[in-house]
């Protein structure tokens, strides 16, 4: 099985065991400070990691190019309140204008 | 029907037909990432859960190896565990396999729903028609958003690589505004992860300095000792 197989069963598998676990253990197991800090922050760190390396990196090597342009509109559409679907058109076009003009 | 049930089961299907469609933004991003239409759908079906289906192709996409993206998404889907917490008591699933069905659809959204409804009643009907309005729209858009990304030229793919980024920062956006707690904190973890995980991308392998940021929430989440007592 290849690699991608793999981590999509396990981490499905696994993401559906993390909600079973909220229905089955005591609360009191969850119901930690420690626990809190994790769920609060923890997907402010890896979606803004996950920004930054969907927006700017290729492999090893930090890259800018039309995505950080996508970025920079969706990060104004948004302060603007914009829905969702609008962003993401948006960064798109963004992205594609890009391409067009540096060929 | 009264009018508290009606407006429940408006405002549960509403919501689950509009995230619903965001499916086509997943399904299109795990084609860019490199996965076949079965493994988005597979994602959508069994993960159901979209920040950590988002990460594991975003790993995946950026090269990383199948177990960072796992960890990812793993770290990711913790948040359900704490959701199916405060949701016992208001849908109370007697048995097993109620509880087993359950704790498929304990995401994000439905919490939201079921939290917000009047009383219990009420609670697991928001909770049983946003779910399943959220289950069947947001896997038939990623099926179509998977189909239709495979057959883009070269413009529209760089419209798509632009889109994936921009995916993330929405789904950070809200995190960082006075919706939820200690904003200036998420602002700080969220500014750390990402110097930590552009400082780290050129000397570890792809995908482990997505992971590494949550050293940010150790850096910059640590508790005012007013607040961890």
């Amino acid at each position: 099985m290849s690699g991608t197989w793999t981590a999509v069963l396990v981490a499905s598998v696994g993401c559906y065991l993390l909600k079973l676990a909220g229905l089955s253990v005591p609360a009191s197991w969850v119901e930690q400070p420690w626990v809190a800090r994790v769920v609060d922050f923890v997907p402010a760190a890896l979606l803004a990691a996950l920004v930054v390396v969907q927006g700017l990196t290729s492999g090893d090597d930090i890259v800018v190019d039309g995505r950080l342009a996508g970025l920079a509109v969706a990060a104004l559409a948004l302060a603007l309140r914009a829905p969702f679907i609008v962003v993401l058109l948006l960064a798109g076009a963004a992205g594609a204008g890009v391409h067009v003009l540096t060929g | 029907m009264q009018p508290d049930r009606a407006e429940t089961l408006r405002d549960a299907v509403g919501l689950g037909l509009a995230v619903g469609l965001y499916g086509v933004a997943f399904g299109a991003a795990a084609d860019a990432a490199g996965l076949d239409v079965w493994q988005a759908l597979v994602l959508s079906a069994v993960m159901f859960t979209g920040a950590s289906q988002f990460a594991l192709i975003g790993v995946l996409g950026a090269g990383g190896s199948p177990l960072a993206a796992v960890g990812s998404a793993l770290l990711l889907g913790t948040r359900n565990t704490v959701y199916g917490v405060r949701l016992v008591p208001l849908l109370r699933p007697r048995g097993p396999l109620r509880r087993a069905g359950t704790a498929h659809w304990v995401i994000d959204e439905t919490t939201a729903l079921s939290l917000a409804a009047p009383d219990r009643a009420l609670a697991g009907l928001a909770f049983l028609a946003g779910g399943a309005t959220l289950y069947l729209t947001w896997n038939a858009t990623t099926v179509v958003g998977a189909l239709g990304a495979a057959a883009l030229g070269g413009t529209a793919r760089a419209a798509l690589d632009a889109v994936v980024p921009a995916a993330f920062l929405a789904l950070l956006w809200p995190r960082l505004g006075r919706a939820f707690p200690e904003p200036a904190v998420q602002r700080r973890v969220a500014l750390g992860g990402a110097v930590v995980a552009l400082a780290l991308t050129p000397f570890v392998p792809p995908g482990v300095q997505v992971v590494a940021a949550v050293v940010a929430v150790a850096l910059a989440g640590r508790p005012r000792r007013a607040v961890a007592s």
